[in-house]
């Protein structure tokens, strides 16, 4: 089997199924309780707090655990937008943002909310100027992603920020880091980010947990009433396996990020270097080197159906995506490939590989060999 | 309802009635298709009487589950979920006010309705409407008679075993009960027009077995997967059934590689009805079914319907074949097809559409085209590895 669906979730690592087991079997209490077993249990979370702070060299106070990107993400934008709305109504975003984005921002329009989707160029990348421009008095929210999960393309979230700190009054900002994190290095401090969006299982983890950063200081409302878990954040008793189990692949991702970094990456180039070479129509989706994240390739056989050749591939125990597979497995036309301006043939034509550190690059060989033939067949089948 | 009352439900089968000396066989038949559609772990007793049969549940019978699957057994006409009555005026009177007090309470007018098919019963039919009508009127006192458009209409069936008393009829499926009219086999390509078109087929009395075209990796597993949803939602209707699923990709490479662009979908038709005549033959079923409609699209012109259907040698029905789009859909959504149909997998039909189809094929041209490849061969060669599914009523599936 060769899995190249890493954008859409990656195989845990052992370990981390062996730390889960053991928290489950061993530190079931339920932190709150006032007992040894619920004081030992707290333990576990605050220790895996401390891990995730250490990854992103924030303070562990800064570090709410929520069920994943998706939560995350509305909890930022809905938790802004009702804590600032006597501030303002206007929140800024981006046109290739992941549906848990968009979507929260379209139930926010209903409420009355503006929203500003700033396009992309071609090569998937946040137009700039037309953010500063977009920016108002009354815009309380700036949601950018940092990787976009289908063709990779990293966003200059620091050049955003520099932008942000000339605008008065300064708008938060928040960054989904869902594709990025434990993949390139990223420090909300160090680029002024108020609010980050983290997930586990994109990263070996467990799903069903997730993380977001808040900086100290800033104000959200929670979307959920109980407990007050979380600093009152995100109430509901805490997932501790599911924290022991992120915190555990956050560590075995960072003790070596550079050289799974650079695995990645090199798998990256050669991939599309073969594509290039083999196939004369392909369009390549991911930005240039300097601007895409290591694990994601996106390319586009014009005129075919991406989802024949996902199958073609899967016959040979090659798993790949046609893009985003967030749609609860239907197969809906890329809003991403669109806002770059990809034409109708090449969005339908879409195939995502995306890697892990994991994978060897003996397996481009057998992607190429299943590949080749497979495009050949199916131009054939789809005259 | 009080203690001793006994409801039961009254099932009329009207076009049954209309087939002579072959009833005993259709009423049989629709006896055998009502045990199959309550199951086996509900007791309940049915008894026959003059054009009608009378369910009579016994302990555990859940009356309302059985109103749901009673509406789609083929071959009822329509149905009354009716209490019965000693055959007294008077306990007749007491139990019309308790059995229908809560329709009553929420009614502003009403009509009384008696058939007296016992003329050994004293009292005449209009006597009965009256004597019950003053009851009524005195007991719900904010109501009004009104014999012509009445709130609720409460019907009186004096018979001579016992009297009935009953309000508003459910509709049945209609038709003639399944397993009466033969077998025929029909085509689900997972689109919206094929599961009507074998409903349809289904309800005049045509016991049925489906079957799909597999072109896997062209087509997904999800694909397989919705047509197995469409034939469980066919089943509750029509009983148990198989789905045989037929293996396609090589036929379908074939045509791709040896004929021309413009005959493809043409010829890839005439290979399913080939096929689909074979899995026939094999399941002694005496027809096909498919969901074509006139012009609806290029491979459904008159010319292109004629060769499609020059390749098999067996009637093909298409109860469609005068449909509009729009009344299929309608139609679709009350026999709870029409969800399962919309979601977004793509079957053969919209994966392999080539620019610029034939609409006027000629027959000579494409069998020409058709002697290049050993078909016959292939199809015989599909038939080894065709799935067979057993689809069941019970499962899950979505109903109405």
């Amino acid at each position: 089997m060769i899995y190249l669906d890493n954008a859409a979730t990656t195989r845990p690592f052992d370990e981390v199924i062996d730390v889960m087991g053991k928290v489950m079997r061993e530190d079931f209490a339920n932190p709150s309780s006032l007992h040894h077993l619920g004081v030992k249990a707290e333990e576990v979370m605050v220790e895996s707090r401390k891990i995730l702070a250490g990854a992103l060299q924030v303070d562990p106070g800064e570090v709410y655990f929520t069920s994943g990107g998706t939560e995350t993400n509305n909890l930022v934008v809905k938790g802004a937008a009702q804590a600032h709305r006597k501030r303002g109504r206007h929140i800024i975003t981006s046109a290739i943002e992941h549906k848990s984005v968009l979507n929260t921002m379209h139930a926010l329009e209903q409420e009355g909310y503006e929203v500003t989707y700033v396009p992309v160029d071609s090569e998937g990348l946040v137009d700039l100027q037309f953010l500063e421009e977009a920016l108002r008095e009354d815009t309380i929210l700036v949601s950018i992603m940092h990787v976009n999960n289908e063709t990779g393309a990293i966003q200059p979230v620091d050049r955003i920020e520099e932008i942000l700190r000339k605008h008065h009054p300064k708008p938060l900002f928040h960054v989904d880091a869902v594709q990025s994190f434990a993949r390139i290095p990223l420090h909300p401090h160090h680029s002024d980010i108020d609010l980050l969006t983290l997930n586990s299982h994109k990263i070996h983890g467990p799903k069903g947990i997730g993380a977001l950063f808040k900086r100290q200081g800033v104000n959200l409302a929670p979307l959920l009433d109980g407990g007050k878990q979380e600093g009152g954040l995100r109430s509901g008793t805490e997932n501790l396996p599911g924290i022991a189990g992120f915190a555990r692949a956050a560590q075995l991702n960072f003790e070596n990020i550079f050289e799974r970094q650079n695995h990645m990456s090199h798998l990256r180039y050669m991939l599309r270097a073969r594509m290039v070479e083999a196939f004369d129509q392909v369009v390549i989706n991911t930005p240039d080197d300097r601007f895409a994240a290591p694990h994601i390739l996106n390319v586009s056989f014009p005129g075919l159906q991406g989802e024949v050749l996902l199958r073609k591939l899967e016959t040979a125990e090659i798993y790949v995506s046609t893009g985003s597979a967030c749609t609860s497995g239907k197969n809906t036309p890329s809003h991403v490939l669109k806002a770059m301006g990809r034409s109708k043939e090449e969005v339908q034509g879409a195939l995502r590989f995306s890697f892990s550190a994991m994978n060897r690059e003996e397996e481009l060989e057998q992607v190429m060999k299943h590949l080749v033939p497979a495009v050949e067949k199916v131009r054939k089948m789809m005259r | 309802m009080n203690e001793g009352m006994k409801e039961l439900l009254i099932v009329k089968y009207g076009e049954v009635m209309l087939k002579g000396n072959n009833r005993p066989m259709f009423v049989n038949a629709l006896i055998r298709n009502i045990n199959e559609v309550f199951g086996d772990s509900v007791r309940y007793r049915i008894r026959k009487g003059q054009s009608m049969l009378y369910i009579e549940p016994e302990e555990g019978f859940d009356l309302d589950q059985a109103t749901k699957q009673l509406r789609r057994v083929f071959g009822v006409l329509l149905f009354h979920r009716a209490l019965e009555v000693e055959k007294d005026p008077e306990k007749i009177k007491a139990s019309s006010v308790d059995y229908f007090a809560k329709a009553l309470n929420g009614s502003r007018s009403f009509k009384i309705e008696t058939r007296r098919t016992d003329k050994q019963f004293p009292q005449r039919s209009q006597e009965i409407n009256n004597l019950l009508g003053a009851h009524i009127a005195d007991a719900f006192p904010h109501l009004q008679v009104d014999v012509h458009d009445p709130d609720v209409t409460l019907f009186v069936n004096i018979r001579k075993e016992a009297a009935y008393i009953y309000r508003d009829k459910e509709r049945g499926a209609g038709g003639l009960p399944v397993g009466t009219g033969g077998k025929a086999t029909a085509l689900l390509s997972g689109g919206i027009d094929s599961p009507l078109a074998a409903w349809l087929i289904a309800r005049r009395g045509v016991a049925l077995n489906a079957l799909h075209f597999h072109s896997y990796p062209y087509t997904s597993e999800r694909s397989k997967k919705k047509v197995i949803g469409l034939a469980r939602q066919l089943a509750q209707y029509t009983g148990r059934m198989n789905l045989y699923v037929f293996p396609f990709t090589g036929i379908q490479e074939a045509i791709a590689d040896h004929c021309p662009d413009d005959q493809l979908t043409i010829i890839m038709r005439r290979m399913m009805m080939k096929g689909a005549e074979k899995i026939a033959r094999k399941t002694s079923a005496q027809a096909l079914v498919t969901g074509e409609s006139i012009a609806q699209v290029a491979s459904q012109t008159m010319e292109s319907l004629t060769v499609t259907n020059a390749a098999v040698d067996m009637p093909v029905f298409r109860p469609l074949i005068g449909m509009d789009k729009e009344e299929i859909i309608d139609f679709t959504r009350q026999i709870g097809t029409y969800n399962i149909s919309i979601e977004p997998y793509s079957d053969c039909c919209t994966i392999f559409v080539p620019r610029h189809p034939q609409t006027k094929p000629k027959l000579e041209k494409i069998r020409e085209s058709e002697s290049q490849v050993d078909f016959d061969g292939m199809i015989d060669k599909a038939m080894e590895k065709v799935e067979v599914i057993e689809i069941k009523p019970e499962e899950e599936a979505m109903i109405e």
